[in-house]
């Protein structure tokens, strides 16, 4: 339990109500079975240009999803380390989509609250999320304003001199540009909305049977 | 030739001259870019990893927009923006449910996508549109004397296989040899530069910076050319930064591919948004004139 309290913010999951969440997550990924090939040899792990900097390797990952550990790899820095650069997905043997499934793991994690509001990753995206809806475009300097008030304010300190430097070289604009149909971001999101309430049953279970999780449990 | 273009919101702000020097390269070469109308942002990998069927909706309406403005092509220079739309026809193609959710999300903007669109790198299109000779005979000056060091990061190689090699690519090196410039042994052409790590976990980003810089100027580069904005922002404007943690005294220019053909193309300064980058090129790149480039070539000897 002590585990557990740690995070602020954290519910107390159990590991099958974690289980159907990423299940749901990963049926959407074409070839997301493959994930039961998995030989544990370890090229995604001697792959990743940042596997140094994460407390589970990817090879772990799989190995601890297979244990039934899922809540320790949603606790890890593992997921939101990942830059999608792909090279794992690209080199396994057995075609497993390591980067989408992390993706899945995110949206698990970011489903299930395992993170706190402030929690970088997890602050930038869904500041630009916010931003996206609200404008249909990005803008870099309103994003990194939003995230850096929350995150760390006085990084913003630091990063000033560079952002006063793209200013000048004209590679900044302090305004977003909002796209004429904005509008039709929002009907988007709302049908999406609409379409997310009734969760479909049913598709867990076939997820279970089709990455293999039946056999170990 | 005319081909429909996604611009992206890097290429905006932070990348102006990418964009700049892309439509310059274009006209040099009598090849029309259209830009999609009021395209939107594609959702980057951030998007995706909140919400996916938002997040493959709202990249397909700019797919269901190229397709009702007649086109097939769509050209996506910014490598998160190609990897993203790549991906939002693959995803759509291969789950037909998925592909049912989202016909009904687009119907809500009164859009509909029949998957016919396909994605294209500006590098894919000079090198196997327009072609590598072609491009040689409408150059306006050699490169000779250009030692850069080509990398193309990760996204535009990876996940999918598409024009060229996901670990090995070698269009960047063969266009600019076929003019004149001479690629350094790189083997991390294709490593990752930590992306938005930058933002959110800095120390991890800026050791992988710090590699690929070390790569390239240890064997002897004079610039790196790259085919991403977030390639150039992290390898150029963190520089200082990477100096400050490693102790090290980098100073290299990172440009954009266009920029360079487009010295080649005869483009001006301006036209290239060359004065938009932190760091200026050196002589042998000058677009001002052409007779440093033999000294630049005893350089080149020194190094081999």
């Amino acid at each position: 339990m002590n585990d557990r309290n740690r995070v602020p913010g954290a519910l107390p999951l159990t590991e099958r109500e974690l289980r159907r969440t990423f299940l749901e997550q990963v049926q959407f990924v074409p070839g997301g079975d493959r994930i039961k090939r998995c030989l544990q040899c370890g090229t995604c792990t001697g792959s990743c240009p940042v596997s140094y900097a994460m407390d589970i390797s990817p090879r772990m990952v799989i190995a601890l999803f297979r244990a039934g550990e899922i809540e320790k790899i949603l606790r890890s820095r593992t997921i939101w380390i990942c830059a999608s650069c792909y090279m794992c997905t690209t080199r396994c043997p057995q075609a497993i989509k390591i980067t989408d499934i992390l993706y899945a793991l995110k949206r698990t994690a970011m489903d299930s609250h395992l993170y706190p509001d402030r929690f970088p990753v997890y602050l930038l995206s869904r500041n630009f999320i916010h931003i996206v809806n609200r404008y249909g475009r990005n803008s870099e300097v309103l994003l990194l304003i939003r995230y850096y008030l929350r995150q760390k304010p006085f990084e913003l300190l630091r990063l000033l001199p560079l952002g006063l430097r793209m200013l000048r070289k004209g590679r900044a604009s302090l305004f977003p540009t909002r796209i004429k149909e904005v509008k039709a971001i929002r009907k988007m999101l709302d049908a999406s909305k609409a379409l997310e309430l009734p969760r479909e049953k049913g598709q867990a279970e076939y997820a279970e049977e089709m990455v293999g999780y039946r056999a170990v449990g | 030739m005319e081909y429909l273009y996604y611009p992206g919101c890097s290429l905006e702000t932070s990348s102006r001259q990418y964009d700049e020097s892309l439509r310059a390269v274009f006209r040099a070469l009598g090849l029309k870019l259209t830009e999609l109308p009021d395209w939107n942002c594609c959702g980057a990998t951030m998007y995706m990893s909140v919400d996916e069927t938002v997040s493959l909706a709202i990249s397909a309406r700019n797919l269901a927009l190229a397709r009702q403005n007649g086109f097939g092509d769509l050209i996506a220079p910014c490598s998160a923006c190609y990897t993203v739309l790549l991906k939002t026809n693959r995803f759509l193609r291969e789950n037909p449910e998925l592909k049912a959710k989202v016909d009904r999300i687009l119907a809500e903007a009164g859009l509909s996508y029949d998957l016919t669109v396909n994605i294209r790198h500006p590098l894919d299109v000079l090198v196997n549109d327009v072609g590598v000779e072609v491009i040689s005979l409408a150059a306006k000056r050699s490169l000779e004397g250009v030692i850069f060091a080509p990398y193309y990061g990760c996204q535009i190689v990876r996940p999918e296989r598409g024009f060229d090699d996901r670990e090995f690519p070698t269009t960047m090196d063969t266009l600019f040899e076929k003019l004149g410039a001479v690629s350094v042994y790189f083997p991390l052409k294709t490593r990752c530069c930590g992306g938005m790590l930058m933002t959110t976990f800095p120390d991890v980003a800026l050791q992988l910076v710090k590699d690929i810089l070390d790569c390239a100027v240890e064997n002897g580069a004079q610039c790196i050319v790259t085919t991403c904005p977030m390639c150039q922002i992290n390898l150029e404007a963190y520089q200082n930064r990477v100096n400050k943690k490693f102790q090290t005294s980098y100073r290299i220019p990172v440009i954009f591919f266009t920029q360079l053909l487009g010295i080649a193309l005869g483009c001006s300064e301006r036209e290239l948004g060359l004065q938009r980058n932190f760091i200026p090129l050196g002589e042998p790149l000058s677009t001002k004139s052409s007779f440093q480039v033999k000294e630049s070539r005893q350089t080149r000897d020194e190094i081999c």
